[in-house]
């Protein structure tokens, strides 16, 4: 193993994995872009439908069909190619290596992207498989689970190459990541929709599927990426290396027991139900370390959230970890999935987690890493302003009122002397005002999609200072720069 | 070396050992699940078969799981018996015969594992596909039209049609509706929704 030593050639180390990743990590995230405005628009949709059932009622786009598709472009589309990209160029730049099997991997990006249009088709026309967040026909998800083996390797690949002395914490999560995440898809696969189990069992192994499938492969490339952006930009290290340690492997243990809360009350024998609230309980311990860890590390640093937008981004991602991480462990205990299971709050709490912790983590390593990889720096402050309030109230709005909502709604449900009509109506101001939290998220998206739209179109431009919320630099300005040179 | 190893086995075991747990474990628990045979010798549960077979893959291919759960939390956990949605917990064996599971996580609408018990009239299914709002004014349940033929005034009368009623305000010059095939088999599907035979296991 060869070692770097001199901090010269450690940043040429960087530069040149940056600029190997470039075509690769760019094609990912803006691809993780696409589906996000996508699952943004079938979620706005499927919100509006549920208050005003007409709205575009035929049959390919009835609420049965376009609400999976919001799902699974969200979770698949954005999540699964914005966290490939972040795992990609992270993998690179902390074992300071070039980033091997460029070509198979825009193939498989390339692939990927079909499955996905191919999966979307499939649902929208009626083939879906009916199992919830495994809805892709086989024949789509085989789309999807190709490219995975083209990342596995090449993770392996660069982690055996890897020209430093230690491994990052970061790096860690991300092993994690390409361990489970073949396993879990292969294992459900298997067993749901090649018939290795039926019945209950099903739904058992749904439903550990379904969990897990955020748990194993959202939340630790989201905590990789706060990992390693807040000392990043603040430049402390991280507050304690053995609270990481824990918090990685009791994550590793616990979070695969916590999916069977889903099913709570439902035909199953106790001990599966138990096992999954035990499991979530248990979460408590990564919960605590990671978020004690990622927030005494920003002790004493907050003024930065003024000027950094990568900064921002992974703080309000971090601290949604908490948050979203507590409510969930709660929402596992079988006196509140009494009152919250079947509601709205399970839909609130999924936004919490995905919106307010996973997205903006995602979002942070972008507006981190693109001008690294493109050497050019964000067009306008405004816009990534206007993104980051969007996110912040769109998804606290969303939060807020659905798991209000949910709560009544759910007291309602358990009071027979209540119509269930009654019910319905009550939720009805509350969907709507999820729909306008849609509307809030999905301008977010268009101001970042514009910005990072310039970014690919200008390729030419560079600055030399970076975008802070405290440059003056918009786009007036940068046009007339351009016509200066 | 050593070190990536152990981290990748480390990270390998705790997956393996929660699809042992929750995947395996589970199915070969109820691996053995059999019906029960009444007094009258028809057994229970029954496979789908025929029109209530292909009802459950139109049931699934519009998502109707997206807003109905099919399963009765017991007694004392929740209000589901209360409300009339079962006359007693769902248990294992109710399911022996769903594959893929229908389950559900969402209750917009009324659990509907005992619909068929419930409601097994075929002109209330009708209408109420047709437009909720028909027999269920406030509904946010979407309009299943395209499972309906529509009989508009002056037209012959079908057999099998379902006359709207007056008062509907949508009624435009639809006199009645007749299911197309779809529609029959969803209903059809709909009405073999019944556990309320009394599984020993599920008498607590
Ligand atoms: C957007 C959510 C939604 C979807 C999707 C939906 N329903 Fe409903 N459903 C409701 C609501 C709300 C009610 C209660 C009001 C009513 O009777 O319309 C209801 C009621 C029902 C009832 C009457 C239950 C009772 O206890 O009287 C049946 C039967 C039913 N739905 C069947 C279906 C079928 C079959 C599908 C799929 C083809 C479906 N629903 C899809 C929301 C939905």
């Amino acid at each position: 193993m060869n070692v770097v030593n001199s901090p010269t050639e450690e940043i040429r180390a960087r530069i040149e994995a940056d600029s190997s990743a470039r075509v690769v990590v760019t094609l990912y995230w803006a691809s993780a872009l696409f589906w996000l405005t996508f699952a943004t628009l079938a979620g706005l949709i499927s919100s509006i439908k549920l208050h005003s059932p007409d709205f575009l009622n035929y049959e390919w786009l009835t609420f049965g069909r376009i609400r999976p598709v919001h799902w699974d472009t969200a979770i698949y589309g954005f999540g699964g190619l914005a966290a490939s990209g972040t795992l990609l160029w992270l993998q690179a730049r902390l074992c300071q290596v070039k980033l091997p099997f460029r070509g198979p991997l825009i193939i498989g990006g390339i692939l990927y992207n079909l499955g996905m249009v191919l999966g979307v088709i499939a649902v929208l026309a009626g083939y879906s498989t009916g199992v919830e967040t495994l809805e892709f026909p086989v024949w789509a998800m085989t789309f999807l689970v190709l490219p995975f083996v083209v990342i596995v390797i090449a993770n392996f690949t660069m982690y055996a190459r890897k020209k430093t002395q230690h491994t990052y914490v970061s790096q860690w999560y991300l092993m994690a990541v390409t361990v489970w995440f073949p396993v879990l898809v292969l294992s459900a696969e298997a067993c749901i929709n090649f018939g290795a189990v039926d019945g209950v069992a099903q739904a058992i192994a749904n439903w550990w599927y379904g969990h897990n499938v955020v748990g194993l492969f959202a939340t630790p490339t989201g905590i990789a990426a706060a990992y390693y952006l807040i000392p990043k930009v603040i430049g402390k290290p991280i507050h304690s290396y053995h609270l990481s340690l824990v918090g990685f492997w009791t994550n590793a243990i616990f979070y695969n027991w916590a999916g069977t809360h889903h099913l709570t009350g439902g035909p199953l024998p106790a001990w599966t139900i138990t096992v999954g609230v035990v499991g979530s309980m248990m979460m408590f311990i990564p919960v605590i370390t990671i978020g004690i860890n990622h927030h005494m590390t920003m002790l004493g640093s907050f003024h930065l959230l003024k000027t950094s937008p990568t900064l921002r981004f992974a703080v309000m991602g971090s601290m949604m970890y908490t948050v979203a991480s507590f409510q969930g462990s709660l929402e596992a205990l079988r006196t509140h999935q009494e009152v919250t299971h079947f509601t709205h709050y399970t839909i609130g709490h999924v936004h919490l987690g995905m919106y307010g912790f996973f997205a903006p983590l995602m979002f942070a390593m972008m507006y981190y890493a693109m001008p690294r990889l493109m050497r050019q720096e964000w067009s306008s402050a405004r816009l990534i302003r206007i993104h980051f309030w969007c996110t912040l109230v769109g998804t606290a709005l969303y939060g807020g009122a659905m798991c209000f909502a949910g709560v009544k709604q759910g007291l309602m449900m358990n009071d027979p002397a209540i119509p269930f009509l009654k019910v319905v109506e009550f939720t009805i101001p509350f969907l709507q005002l999820r729909t306008l939290a849609g509307l809030i998220l999905l301008s977010g998206t268009m101001a970042f999609l514009i910005n990072f739209g310039r970014m690919m179109a200008r390729h030419k431009l560079t600055f030399a200072d970076p975008t802070l919320f405290t440059s003056e630099r918009n786009w007036d300005a940068l046009l007339e720069e351009e016509q200066k040179v | 070396m050593g070190r990536t190893l152990f981290l990748a086995l480390g990270i390998f075991l705790t997956i393996a050992c929660s699809v042992t747990g929750l995947v395996i474990l589970p199915n070969w628990q109820f691996q053995g699940l059999k019906p029960v045979t009444k007094k009258d010798g028809v057994k229970y549960p029954m496979p789908y078969f025929g029109d209530n077979h292909k009802g459950r893959a139109e049931y699934i291919s519009h998502g109707c799981i997206y807003c109905h759960s099919q399963q009765v939390r017991m007694k004392g956990y929740g209000a589901d018996i209360r409300r009339g949605w079962g006359t007693r917990r769902s248990v294992p064996r109710d399911y022996i015969y769903d594959y893929p599971h229908q389950l559900g996580t969402m209750r917009t609408g009324p659990d509907l594992a005992n619909i068929g018990a419930r409601q097994p009239s075929r002109d209330w299914h009708s209408l109420h596909l047709y437009d909720p709002q028909i027999t269920s004014p406030g509904s946010v349940m979407p309009r299943f039209y395209y499972l309906f033929d529509e009989v508009k005034q002056g037209e012959s009368p079908r057999a099998g049609a379902i006359k709207v009623p007056d008062g509907y305000p949508n009624r435009g010059s639809v006199v009645a509706i007749v299911p197309n095939e779809r529609g029959e088999q969803l209903i059809a599907y709909l009405k073999w929704l019944n556990q309320s035979f009394p599984l020993p296991e599920a008498q607590q």
